[in-house]
């Protein structure tokens, strides 16, 4: 479904990805873990379309991306969320979600029509609302909202898109425990029948969701494969995951 | 609601107001008024809804005028055709200006509306055939229609209200339409709007023009207002001007634009002349430039900002 090609990417004398190639199937959730600064943020830049590619070919069902920029990669169906929550503010959750709806609903070159008397765009976001656990929050400013239900927003928004393929930054980054099962819970629920790039440093939850683990270090893929395999190569737990699964 | 019935009612009584108190200077002047109400309120919708800073728009407002002057001298005089080219001109203006400046951002986008305001302001200074430095004196008023004499002080008034009605219900309807909201999420978070699927750059770019189209609507009225167009209109003070009256009002506050320009050239009608402040009226901007530095300090959404907050209190 996806197809990520030799792609690299230099800021300056630094090569943030070098050389990546990876797949992701229909159906399949493939993290994608690595130390900090190993370029994965870069690479989902790049898939997302927000970061040009030096070099390399993305391929998402059969069509060539690479170049396409982040809107009609949207439209095609390859949606993203942010490591640091980007949300709109001032929107409350249901304007928010309603704007990812409309996004993909109907020409939105449209001067006349309140948008506020448009039901269907509303009742469908009140829909995600309840999904992401937030319904009872759905009258609230985005920017009211404490982080957790913030980072279910920003999951909420890439949902919203009705993608075919979610790329997850982070989904986890900052939450308590008991925020992390939640999320994990909505991972397992919205996964169904599209295909994930999850990052994530939450090994707990890595190791629960993935069918397959990419490593990244240093903007290079080390190794790759399922999680048990992943779980005992030497290379990556030199590399990476220490005595952290030793015990 | 209730600020447009408010606005609506002072507007239509005040040149009958004026008449009664045998002061019908005021009635030109509330015309100018309205004018700037509806050129402020065109900066508003790229500066306040669509988070645009633009410094560069005196050049729409200004290209509306010269078209009407332009025209008006070499004998077409009729409003239906010098108006709406003037619409079509400041929009075209605003489609070629936008296009290059919406690449950047900024401080960028800031200069660079700047840079080209002040080269089409060059662009009349040296146009000799259409008066050059020293303007362009009109004829007369455009014509509308048999029986509407716009050289009439009222009959004028209350078409440029009229005028000033229908595209505030416009930009209202805008506003709350699907195109508003995106524009107002672009505002919020510009990467996020994009990544949920909206070519931010093309809305961006279609604001721009709207408010430029406005804007030169503006200026057709003007150059009419007083029967003669300078490249003043189009000099960076000019942009400078209607942007205070959006921050003296508020900035992406519905009623910011007018309530500003209302606020301003009250102001300055009032300062400037000798009956309040003597020989001190010669300095009338150091008390609007202290009044505008409070408005920013305690009031950073304006006047209609201050309004909507004793409201609530």
């Amino acid at each position: 479904m996806l197809e990520v090609h030799a792609l690299a990417k230099r800021f300056g004398g630094v090569v943030a990805v070098d050389d990546v190639s990876l797949e992701v199937g229909r159906g399949e959730l493939l993290a994608l873990i690595g130390p900090n600064g190993a370029g994965k943020t870069t690479l989902v830049g790049q898939i997302s379309g927000a970061i040009a590619c030096d070099q390399g070919e993305i391929r998402f069902e059969g069509h060539d991306i690479t170049r396409a920029p982040a809107h009609e990669r949207v439209r095609r169906g390859l949606a993203r969320s942010y490591q640091i929550t980007s949300i709109f503010k001032r929107f409350t959750v249901l304007e928010n979600l309603a704007l990812a709806v409309q996004a993909r609903s109907g020409s939105s070159f449209s001067f006349w029509r309140p948008v506020a008397g448009e039901k269907a765009l509303f009742d469908e976001a009140a829909s995600i609302a309840s999904e992401i656990g937030l319904h009872p929050k759905r009258e609230s400013a985005a920017a009211m909202l404490a982080h957790g239900e913030q980072r279910a927003l920003e999951v909420g928004l890439a949902l919203a898109t009705r993608p075919r393929m979610l790329l997850l930054d982070e989904p986890m980054a900052g939450m308590g425990p008991e925020e992390s099962q939640h999320m994990i819970a909505l991972i397992e629920r919205v996964r169904a029948g599209i295909g994930v790039l999850l990052v994530e440093h939450d090994m707990d939850a890595v190791f629960r969701l993935a069918d397959r683990i990419a490593v990244l270090v240093n903007g290079r893929v080390i190794a790759a494969g399922k999680p048990g395999e992943i779980r005992s190569d030497p290379q990556v737990r030199k590399a990476y995951l220490g005595d952290e699964l030793a015990a | 609601m209730k600020a447009a019935v408010f606005f609506a009612a002072t507007a239509l009584l005040f040149p009958l107001v004026m008449h009664v108190l045998d002061q019908p200077f005021y009635i030109g002047f509330g015309a100018r008024v309205l004018i700037y109400a509806m050129a402020a309120a065109s900066l508003n919708l790229v500066l306040g809804y669509g988070g645009m800073v633009s410094f560069g728009h005196a050049a729409f407002f200004g290209a509306g005028a010269y078209i009407v002057g332009i025209l008006s001298v070499e004998g077409v005089r009729s409003a239906w055709i010098a108006w709406p080219a003037a619409v079509v001109v400041a929009a075209l203006a605003a489609l070629v200006i936008g296009a290059m400046s919406l690449r950047t951002r900024g401080v960028y986008f800031i200069m660079i509306t700047l840079a080209f305001a002040q080269m089409m302001y060059y662009v009349f200074v040296s146009l000799k055939a259409y008066g050059g430095d020293d303007g362009l004196s009109m004829p007369g008023r455009s014509t509308l229609s048999p029986g509407l004499d716009l050289a009439d002080d009222l009959t004028w008034y209350y078409v440029v209200l009229a005028l000033l009605a229908a595209v505030l219900y416009f930009l209202h309807r805008l506003i709350h339409a699907r195109f508003g909201r995106v524009i107002g999420a672009i505002r919020e978070n510009e990467t996020r709007a994009e990544a949920i699927g909206y070519p931010v750059y093309r809305y961006k770019l279609l604001c721009f023009v709207i408010s430029g189209a406005i804007a030169g609507l503006a200026g057709a009225l003007v150059a009419n207002q007083s029967g003669y167009v300078s490249p003043s209109l189009l000099h960076w003070i000019q942009s400078g001007t209607l942007m205070i009256m959006v921050i003296l009002g508020g900035v992406g506050r519905f009623w910011g634009g007018p309530i500003g320009a209302v606020a301003l050239l009250v102001l300055e009608e009032t300062l400037s002349g000798s009956e309040l402040l003597g020989d001190y009226a010669l300095h009338w901007q150091l008390p609007v430039g202290l009044i505008l530095l409070a408005i920013v300090l305690y009031a950073p959404q304006g006047i209609a900002g201050l309004a909507a907050r004793w409201r609530r209190a």
